[in-house]
């Protein structure tokens, strides 16, 4: 490694960021939608994140200079470089790679250390997102978060192994260690809980419950047939009754540890009374201050803690006379250069993955630009695997979904099976061939656009818009249902409402798509092993109407 | 068992196979009820499984006698009815199918006036994700 | 014959309230066979609760309502031991009654 003079400035900076002055008497450290990602990663954080109606020019709807002049980062340094997509390419090359379980773990030590007494808190969207996670049935991650000292956890992805397996954990890898905490999962028939709504834990003398919120719209986001007796959805009417009742039981401090997203946590904060704070993920939001949000009972603040490892939120509250009385909030870029490896940790990890070795390390193809995925519309890995899916499987159109996960490739570098796993490391990875006509795209387009731009929160779904390949649109994100999608081209000619076209797909929810096609992972590891080299990608983009001057996109 | 002399009626055969909303409304005798902010209709915003959508009517209104639940998209709108017995709270839930977004209706009857309010529910194809 | 209910009726502070699981098809008859043969529908059409002999609840189904029906209610009173009684007839004419004690 190069000692870049940037980076050896990062180097000094690091020990400052990194011995946060200590402060109250009640901590909370929050890690959120890692996706399985045991090593350090690159990850480029969004240039189009674009809000609308209420939620425009607001966090977390702000990218690149937007975002730092509103948290008043300076530009140019190491955390314009982790909050932001700003000049990715070179700051990563200078700053190097984020997060990883080893390095992750000295931080939470160290914090641990300054913080006595402090819990762990895990967002959820911990077991998927790897090779590894996936084959070994998530116990890699199951493993590593009770290594990592997890202390209670929340659920999206983690239900996509099954109900059984998930109880499984629960009952007999998680007893008494890690709680998992979950107020709005209940069974489809009763209604009765499936899992705690909340937990009381004494911190330095303090009761400090903490509620969780799963993903509220698992099944639909994700296969139902995976969870068939479990119900989830918002629920803020028993969220309030479950912060009550912590509060009846004596809880001086009640926070909810949420998988919402965070539209879905402003608004929540908005209606619900009692919560001192949600800890936020599934939108992958790496936000560097809470938001405060106004509601009846006072005010609750709002957090968003990125994703794939590379933040570690710490929350410091002061509780006086049985109540928060101050707090001070940092987000903790995870950086793997500035946090030696936690040796304990580094060893499991070797050993988790030693079975693996060979197959992720396998070699497909030399990427000359940067790959991406994050993104409201498209991003050049997205582009690259809708490509795949249409040379290969002859289609027409392809889709693939509008997924936060993923990992970032700098120019240059080797795309490994890892990589590629990394991008599409599902339970249910089947691939689609689909004839369907013209009005049918419009319909699919459309319903994920209103998951995505519907004005009331609590009508979206978290995810990015499906990415597109072989078509070109017009698309309007404040356009009512229906109308947001028009223009649709295929090769220079006008998608006809009633002509039929082949549409290659993967990660089918439906139950009937089962096994639909090989996996994902196969048909385009089969399309880089025929490039050798993937040029420069150029993500294919919808015209967008409406957004000029919207800072959530640069 | 159903037995005569629990002064039910008969099931409302023309209101279940009302094929609009206007005439089922006629079918249960409701015209054209007025809103209130006294009946409260609580549904998903979005459906997890739209051949399972939970639907639960309150009625603040006194004498409440009667609740009816209606999709306006649905090919049989009127989806169920209930009596309320003096000493029966106004307060019922049950699941109903939905084959499309659409408009939910709680209809009440209370001191022989019919009442409504409606709730939005979508019906979405799923997929993608955080 | 169809399968038994499940039904939960508990009391407290003075309520009592009930929760019915059905077990019925609910066909639409909108619907078609693999051989593309209409199937004919057949749903729950009236159903009644009792507590103690008094009826506490009347309902009409029509075929909108899911499969395995469920219903959720409420009645002032009841007490520990009393007995709910639930029955349901459908449009092919089959009904089934079922009963559980206040918890
Ligand atoms: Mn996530
Ligand atoms: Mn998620």
């Amino acid at each position: 490694m190069t000692l870049h003079t940037d980076f050896a400035r990062a180097a000094k900076a690091a020990e400052a960021m990194y011995d946060l002055p200590p402060f109250g008497n009640v901590s909370l450290l929050h890690m959120t939608d890692c996706h399985a990602q045991l090593l350090p990663i690159y990850f480029r954080e969004p240039s189009v994140n674009l809000g609308i109606g209420d939620m425009l020019g607001n966090a977390p709807h702000l990218v690149g200079e937007r975002l730092l002049k509103h948290f008043g980062l300076q530009p140019g340094s190491i955390e314009a470089h982790a909050f932001s997509y700003l000049n990715f390419t070179e700051a990563a090359k200078t700053y190097g790679k984020v997060g990883g379980f080893a390095h992750l773990s000295t931080l939470v030590k160290k914090m641990k250390a300054s913080r006595p007494g402090a819990l762990l808190l895990d967002g959820g969207d911990t077991w998927q997102g790897s090779g590894t996670a996936l084959w070994t049935n998530a116990q890699d991650m199951v493993d590593a978060c009770k290594l990592l000292g997890v202390d209670v956890m929340t659920l999206h992805w983690e239900s996509t192994y099954g109900a059984d397996r998930v109880k499984e954990i629960e009952e007999k890898d998680f007893a008494g260690q890690i709680d998992i905490v979950a107020q709005n999962v209940k069974t489809t028939d009763f209604e009765d809980p499936v899992f705690k709504p909340y937990v009381i834990k004494n911190i330095n003398g303090v009761p400090v419950a903490i509620v969780g919120q799963a993903f509220p719209y698992t099944p639909i986001a994700n296969p139902r047939w995976q969870t068939p007796d479990w119900s989830f959805g918002i629920r803020d009417d028993e969220m309030q009754q479950a912060v009550d009742a912590a509060r009846a039981e004596g809880a001086q401090v009640v926070v909810v540890l949420s998988h919402n997203g965070m539209d879905v946590d402003l608004k929540m904060a908005s209606r619900v009374t009692g919560i001192d704070a949600i800890f936020g993920g599934h939108t992958h939001d790496g936000m560097p201050a809470p938001t405060v949000v106004q509601n009846p009972g006072g005010k609750t603040l709002v957090t968003n803690a990125g994703s794939n490892g590379k933040f570690l939120g710490v929350m410091d509250f002061d509780v006086k006379n049985g109540k928060v009385v101050d707090f001070r909030y940092k987000l903790l870029p995870v950086f793997a250069n500035l946090l030696p490896a936690d040796a304990g940790m580094a060893a499991f990890i070797d050993k988790v993955r030693a079975p693996f070795i060979e197959k992720l390390s396998e070699k497909l193809a030399v990427s000359e630009g940067l790959l991406y995925r994050r993104g409201n519309f498209n991003g050049s890995w997205d582009q690259l695997i809708v490509d795949a899916l249409i040379a290969e499987m002859d289609a027409d159109i392809a889709f693939s979904p509008g997924f936060r996960w993923g990992t970032t490739i700098l120019p240059g570098d080797t795309i490994t099976m890892e990589h590629l796993l990394d991008q599409t490391a599902i339970t249910y990875p089947w691939t689609t061939l689909t004839e369907m006509s013209g009005e049918t795209i419009k319909t699919i387009l459309e319903d994920v656009a209103d998951n995505l731009f519907n004005p009331d929160p609590y009508y979206q779904q978290g995810g990015d818009m499906v990415r597109v390949g072989g078509m070109q649109y017009s698309f309007n994100p404040t356009a009512a249902m229906g109308k947001r999608v028009d223009n649709m081209m295929l090769h220079g000619k006008r998608i006809e409402a009633n002509k039929v076209y082949k549409v290659a797909g993967w990660a089918p929810v439906s139950e009937e798509a089962r096994d639909s096609g090989p996996a994902v992972w196969d048909v385009v590891a089969r399309y880089l092993r025929g490039q050798k080299v993937v040029r420069q990608i150029t993500p294919n983009m919808p015209k967008l109407v409406g957004m000029d001057g919207n800072p959530g996109i640069a | 068992l159903i037995t005569p002399g629990m002064a039910q009626a008969a099931w409302n055969k023309a209101a279940f196979d009302a094929k609009n909303m206007e005439s089922a409304l006629g079918a249960i005798g409701a015209g054209k009820p007025a809103d209130s902010a006294d009946v409260q209709i609580t549904a998903p915003d979005i459906a997890e499984n739209g051949a399972v959508v939970p639907v639960g009517v309150v009625s603040n209104l006194p004498n409440t006698e009667y609740v009816a639940i209606m999709v306006e998209k649905n090919p049989a709108m009127l989806a169920a009815s209930f009596e309320i017995p003096a000493g029966t709270v106004a307060d019922v839930q049950t699941r109903i199918k939905m084959g499309q977004t659409s408009d939910v209706f709680a209809v009440v009857k209370a001191d022989g006036k019919f009442y409504m309010t409606k709730k939005e529910v979508k019906v979405t194809l799923g997929g993608c994700g955080g | 014959m169809a399968s038994p209910m499940r039904i939960r009726a508990a009391a407290k502070e003075g309520v009592t309230e009930v929760r019915v699981l059905m077990s019925h098809p609910m066909e639409t008859g909108q619907r078609k066979d693999s051989s593309g043969n209409p199937i004919p529908a057949h749903h729950i059409t009236e159903l009644t609760a009792k507590h103690n002999d008094k009826v506490v609840l009347s309902a009409q189904f029509g075929p909108s309502v899911s499969t395995n029906p469920y219903l959720a209610f409420k009645f002032q009173g009841g007490a520990k031991g009393d007995k709910v009684v639930v029955s349901w007839v459908d449009n092919k004419g089959e009904s089934r009654t079922d009963e559980v004690q206040v918890s």
